[in-house]
């Protein structure tokens, strides 16, 4: 192949034209989460119907777990159903509640390039999202306050214990969402992305959702013990009726801490990954 | 092109380095395949560049690695007076992009993305809300500008997009493939504004473009890449010269193989390229040459269906110096198409620049 090369004028400058000065400037990590926070929120408030299953699922769950089994546990000895379910719905309320798959759709259409574009902290890009989320699940808490206060369920810790009970289900919520992010900065795959909500089951059922760990037998009290959301339930059961329990809202936390290193360290490295001016 | 040794400007961003880009040996690899292959730049504030070629040339791959979004794997570039793989946050300053795909979130409206735009760069609100009336002209969206972006016709995201890269003022414009997809309307509407942001404000525009009239339209200075390698780099009439004043096309019924091979004998003529029926002779004034043409035509014993005199394009250069034509479609796909080419005079361009 021969090339061709003809002299390059010395300046074209257009005359008149001044250099533009540029307005830009780093905006700072703070602000940064913040705008990409509220663009998030927007954007959730324009797909209202993203959170009706969040609404809608534990209130049927709830419906079906206490019509069907509240008068056996009440044979069983156990007659607090209502309180012992209610952390139920409010955990499949939380979970699984993100903006992670719009992740995808912004690699997909070339909008998550605009971003990188700015001068923008990276890290801002994944903390402002996770921001809205902690906003969308606190609100996504309310409906199942109202059913518990609908059914009778009465917090013996108070107001006091149902900030709590709100906080470690998003805080539960926020280590969750860790590997969706994960899964959608990795593979930006809607359908991988939306497939990842799988994963719930195996943490849902594999624990003392229906049934107290004392009541379990055999292998299955085993994996309810190593099952961190064995932990978060029996944290925030404790907060309705058994008071301010130490031991128990600690083992709680660290079981959330626990799952929110895994899940934000694959997290972070995705989105390492992700923003790398040398990926292919 | 020569490469050149690595002899860049200054990485401290001085004042004379704004709005300018260059490059040297510039290299990147996917795999086994290198997408760019040696590239040089040397781009003066405030020209129009136009970088021509066809589909998987190499040509976003090369806006990417300017933009800051990928690393070269060999060479250096300095855009703005900054090294883009030590400092990309100064680059990210300086320059707007608008990459190949509109890239809007169809959840927003043009405003609300302005001004997200606009708190992604730092900019304090009285500034943005400035920038926004200034750049209402060119977004040109009416009240459609608070309506979710999601509802707008292709021409008015093209032209959204532009507004978002250009909303910090920047001194260097990137526009990767800015009018495929657009109408014929829409698309010289976007020409006129990216001349008028040119002529007014005096910003270094780097655009690519798989068109050769909107290359041959806009740009001030043409590079044109072939499988990662700049081939061919000048004003567009200075290229256009150097294959020849002008072109003589000659359509025949017959062995157009051979009657190629008597017009490469004429004085006349200074190269020869036959593509299927169709013959082109390179000729160095064209009225003059004409009537030889046709007659050594009738000579060789070819039926000339028709015989037209015309000026080269930059397809003519792509076609000089690779062998291949553009032949970019309608729908924008393009690739170098094989020419097979009798080239009977001049290979290609070699020693013929201006």
């Amino acid at each position: 192949m021969t090339t061709l090369s003809t002299p390059a004028p010395p300046d074209v400058a257009p005359e008149g034209a001044a250099p533009t000065a540029s307005l830009a400037q780093r905006p700072g990590f703070v602000r940064d989460v913040i705008s990409v926070a509220g663009r998030t929120l927007r954007q959730a408030r324009r797909e209202p119907e993203t959170l009706l299953p969040p609404v809608l699922v534990p209130l049927f769950f709830f419906a079906v777990l206490v019509g069907s089994l509240e008068s056996i546990f009440g044979q069983a000895g156990i007659d607090q159903f209502r309180a012992f379910q209610l952390p139920v719905s409010l955990v499949i309320a939380v979970t699984g509640v993100t903006r992670a798959p719009s992740v995808v759709t912004d690699i997909l259409n070339g909008y998550f390039d605009r971003l990188l574009l700015a001068p923008t902290n990276r890290f801002a890009l994944l903390l402002g999202m996770m921001a809205a989320d902690v906003v969308i699940v606190a609100g996504m808490t309310v409906p199942v306050l109202v059913l518990g206060a609908l059914v009778g369920v009465h917090f013996v810790t108070g107001v006091a214990g149902m900030l709590a009970f709100v906080g470690i289900a998003v805080a539960w919520s926020l280590a969750y969402v860790g590997i969706l992010y994960a899964v959608a900065l990795r593979s930006a795959n809607p359908t991988v992305t939306a497939q990842t909500f799988l994963l719930f089951f195996p943490f849902v059922f594999l624990s003392t959702t229906i049934v107290p760990r004392e009541q379990m037998t055999g292998w299955m009290e085993h994996v309810a013990g190593v099952n961190p959301l064995t932990y978060v339930y029996a944290a925030l059961r404790s907060l309705i009726t058994e008071g301010w329990q130490t031991r128990t809202l600690v083992e709680g936390l660290i079981a959330i801490v626990a799952v929110g290193l895994v899940t934000h360290t694959a997290a972070l490295a995705a989105l390492r990954r992700r923003v790398s001016r040398s990926r292919a | 092109m020569n490469r050149k040794s690595a002899t860049l400007t200054s990485p401290t961003g001085g004042c004379q380095e704004v709005g300018t880009i260059s490059a040297a040996g510039l290299r990147r690899r996917f795999g086994g395949r290198w997408a760019v292959d040696g590239v040089d730049l040397d781009i003066p504030r405030g020209q129009i560049y136009g970088f021509l070629g066809p589909n998987g040339a190499g040509k976003s791959t090369l806006v990417r690695m300017l933009c800051t979004l990928l690393l070269p794997t060999e060479g250096r570039a300095v855009v703005a007076g900054f090294d883009v793989r030590r400092e990309p946050l100064q680059v990210r300053l300086r320059i707007g992009a608008a990459l190949q795909v509109a890239a809007l979130d169809d959840k927003q409206t043009g405003l609300e993305m302005l001004r997200l735009q606009a708190r992604l760069y730092g900019m304090s609100g009285r500034d943005a809300e400035r920038r926004i009336s200034e750049l209402r002209e060119l977004v040109d969206l009416g009240p459609a500008i608070a309506r979710p972006t999601g509802t707008y016709s292709g021409g008015m995201r093209r032209r959204l997009d532009l507004a978002l890269a250009l909303i910090h003022n920047p001194s260097i414009v990137f526009l990767d493939e800015p009018t495929t997809g657009l109408d014929p309307a829409s698309r010289m509407g976007l020409w006129d504004e990216v001349r008028r942001l040119n002529r007014e404000s005096g910003t270094t525009v780097f655009l690519t473009t798989q068109y050769l009239e909107e290359a041959d339209e806009l740009a001030e200075r043409v590079g044109i890449i072939n499988a990662g390698r700049v081939v061919a780099e000048g004003t567009p009439e200075a290229l256009k010269r150097a294959i020849g004043a002008d072109l003589v096309v000659a359509d025949v019924q017959g062995d157009a193989q051979h009657a190629g091979g008597v017009l490469a004998g004429l004085d006349e003529v200074e190269s020869v390229d036959v593509r299927g029926s169709q013959i082109t002779a390179a000729v160095g004034y064209g009225p003059q040459a004409i009537t030889p043409v046709a007659v050594a035509l009738a000579d060789a014993g070819a039926e000339v269906r028709s015989l037209t005199l015309r000026q080269p394009t930059l397809d003519d250069v792509f076609l000089a110096v690779t062998g291949q034509h553009m032949d970019a479609g309608e729908d924008g796909a393009s690739a170098g198409v094989p020419a097979h080419s009798a080239s009977a005079g001049m290979p290609a361009t070699t020693g013929k620049a201006a």
